[in-house]
């Protein structure tokens, strides 16, 4: 019986272990291509674990034109996006947390309704309204869009996190005599920190990993993030320079990669705590 | 203390003030918009002039009366169903079977499943355009080596099935780290009485799977549904890069491209619209039951 038990246990993990590699091979290929040298990408075998790594891929890569440009017009959008829509977003999880009021569920269903809009559905509108305002070709027009996509979610994040604490202590906080703002930047500030930092970290990722409304918005090119900027790598020629592609593309998906690694737990948290309780 | 009373009821409004004012302003003023141009003809010249001539149900009907929308539509739900079906049956496999495998290999497909989470998919689609290259790409050679068949310099995006299914595994492989991680941690929430009380009675492992697993992730399970069917009925960045520009036409088109072909690059604002409120309209009949079932889990909190 209990060898028979090993054995399944066994047969399960190595099903997990083939699992494993079919999942992260296309990223271990990635990072991998990036620091081969050009006889072994262009060979019609290929070389699964280089011996003679190289870091011109990536010189060539950070030297194209536009990729300073593209990074620094991601940063932007991404810093000023999070912070703006953290600081709105944690107003109105403070409300849905901790008051009940008239238009409580309407604000959710808005909420809620916003993430099921299919973006591809917005870009026409968005495009002629922001025409209309100058918003066209400017970053700013970027970023007021990504907000309205990263706020929702930051809302319902946050709120999750904030229902998190235990009510007595915010109590015991009270009957101290402080008052409620005083009981709110002691007490509840500190204790919901982590819950902010994830939410800015998906925040970030959402934004910097942006495609659709980038392309549409932005045409100069000095003006486009670094996704839009990747995605004209191959150009028009036949021959890609897949080296170069390939570190390009590892460039783009590192901040996402660390970040990524940091939050995963919470992030499945903050998006499932209201559909378990449910 | 009226005065207190007064500040206590208007501060949740003005906690969520900001939020709503730019999501009206930036969302609900374009949604107006949207509705408007859909009855609009709307083109270059309209907008730079920014007015457009009301044609009443014109674009609608040019819309419904194209041949190739219809194709599009069709293509678009067989797309979604697959990649539906196949992201969340994966997915739930792959859940399952994190609860049978060591803690060490646990932990090792889960960092690789958070690895395929964190990749951008503009960068996805880069490491799919080189894997699946003619000449030098891994799969070619993989597979002809494997035996599977012969596949030396078989090119990937000869017909539209092939260019599409690539596109599923692209976005079926990007999908599935989250439908596993939710879906077990659905899983570990089956209290493990339950099921020992089970085995006990001597209840075979099917048919305890069946009464007591299923019943208690069956919400997640819709829930995920619910959005992979959002997600994919409206794809755009996958199957616009992948196919790449160029190659798009009306025989690989799904939903989200054909808007931007017809709308964006044809620059005919108006039918672009008009396919817009058509593809709202079909995705929100679509998210019902996702909507429904979370305002109820965000009515119960407090």
């Amino acid at each position: 019986m209990r060898a028979r038990k090993r054995r399944t246990r066994f047969i399960w993990d190595a099903i997990g272990l083939l699992t494993f590699v079919v999942i992260a091979f296309p990223v271990y290929w990635m990072i991998a291509s990036a620091f081969k040298p050009d006889e072994e990408l262009n060979s019609l075998t290929p070389t699964w674990f280089s011996l003679h790594p190289t870091l011109s891929h990536f010189r060539d890569a950070i030297n194209r034109p536009f990729f300073w440009d593209g990074v620094k017009n991601s940063l932007i959008v991404v810093s000023v996006t999070v912070a703006l829509s953290m600081v709105c977003a944690f107003l109105a999880a403070i409300a849905l947390a901790k008051f009940r009021f008239t238009g409580r569920k309407l604000f959710i269903v808005l909420i809620i309704g916003i993430q099921m809009l299919p973006q591809a559905g917005l870009i026409i509108p968005l495009y002629v309204v922001l025409a209309r305002y100058h918003q066209v070709n400017a970053l700013s027009g970027v970023i007021v869009t990504y907000m309205t996509f990263v706020l929702p979610f930051s809302v319902w994040m946050l709120r999750g996190f904030l229902l998190g604490i235990p009510k007595e202590l915010e109590e015991a906080a009270m009957v101290d005599g402080s008052s409620r703002v005083g009981s709110f930047t002691r007490i509840l500030l500190p204790l919901v920190a982590p819950g902010l930092v994830a939410t800015s970290i998906f925040a970030f990722i959402t934004t910097w990993n942006e495609y659709i409304f980038a392309r549409v918005l932005l045409n100069d090119q000095a003006k486009q993030t670094a996704t839009v900027w990747l995605s004209y790598f191959t150009g028009t020629s036949r021959n890609t320079d897949w080296g170069g592609l390939m570190a390009g593309s590892t460039l783009i998906a590192i901040p996402v990669i660390v970040f990524f690694l940091i939050v995963q737990r919470k992030i499945a948290f903050g998006l499932t705590t209201g559909a378990v309780r449910g | 203390m009226t005065l207190a009373r007064a500040v206590r009821w208007a501060a949740p409004y003005l906690l969520i003030l900001p939020v709503v004012a730019i999501v009206v302003a930036i969302l609900g003023y374009p949604l107006y918009h949207l509705a408007r141009l859909s009855f609009q003809k709307y083109g270059l010249f309209e907008l730079i002039a920014h007015h457009g001539t009301s044609v009443g149900w014109a674009n609608y009907r040019s819309v419904l009366h194209d041949q190739i929308f219809w194709h599009v539509l069709v293509r678009t739900i067989v797309f979604t169903v697959a990649n539906v079906g196949l992201t969340m049956g994966i997915g739930t496999l792959l859940a399952l079977l994190l609860t049978k495998v060591s803690s060490f290999v646990r932990v090792l497909l889960t960092a690789g499943l958070v690895l395929a989470w964190s990749i951008p998919p503009v960068v996805a689609v880069q490491v799919w355009l080189w894997m699946t290259d003619r000449e030098n790409g891994v799969l070619n050679y993989t597979l002809t080596r494997l035996h599977v068949g012969n596949y030396f310099q078989h090119d990937w995006y000869a017909t539209p099935f092939s260019q599409l299914s690539l596109t599923t595994s692209l976005i079926v492989w990007g999908a599935i780290p989250f439908v596993v991680v939710t879906v077990y941690a659905g899983l570990t929430q089956v209290p493990t009485e339950i099921v020992e009380a089970a085995e006990i009675d001597g209840a075979r492992p099917w048919r305890i799977f069946w009464d007591v697993t299923v019943p208690i992730i069956k919400p997640i399970f819709l829930i995920l549904t619910s959005l992979s069917i959002i997600w994919d009925f409206a794809v755009f960045t996958q199957p616009f890069l992948l196919i790449g520009q160029p190659a798009i036409n009306t025989s690989n088109e799904l939903m989200g491209i054909y808007l931007f072909e017809e709308g964006y690059l044809k620059t005919d604002f108006g039918r672009g619209a008009a396919i817009s409120i058509l593809m709202l309209l079909i995705v929100a009949v679509l998210s019902i039951v996702y909507v429904r079932k979370m305002v109820r889990a965000g009515d119960e909190a407090q």
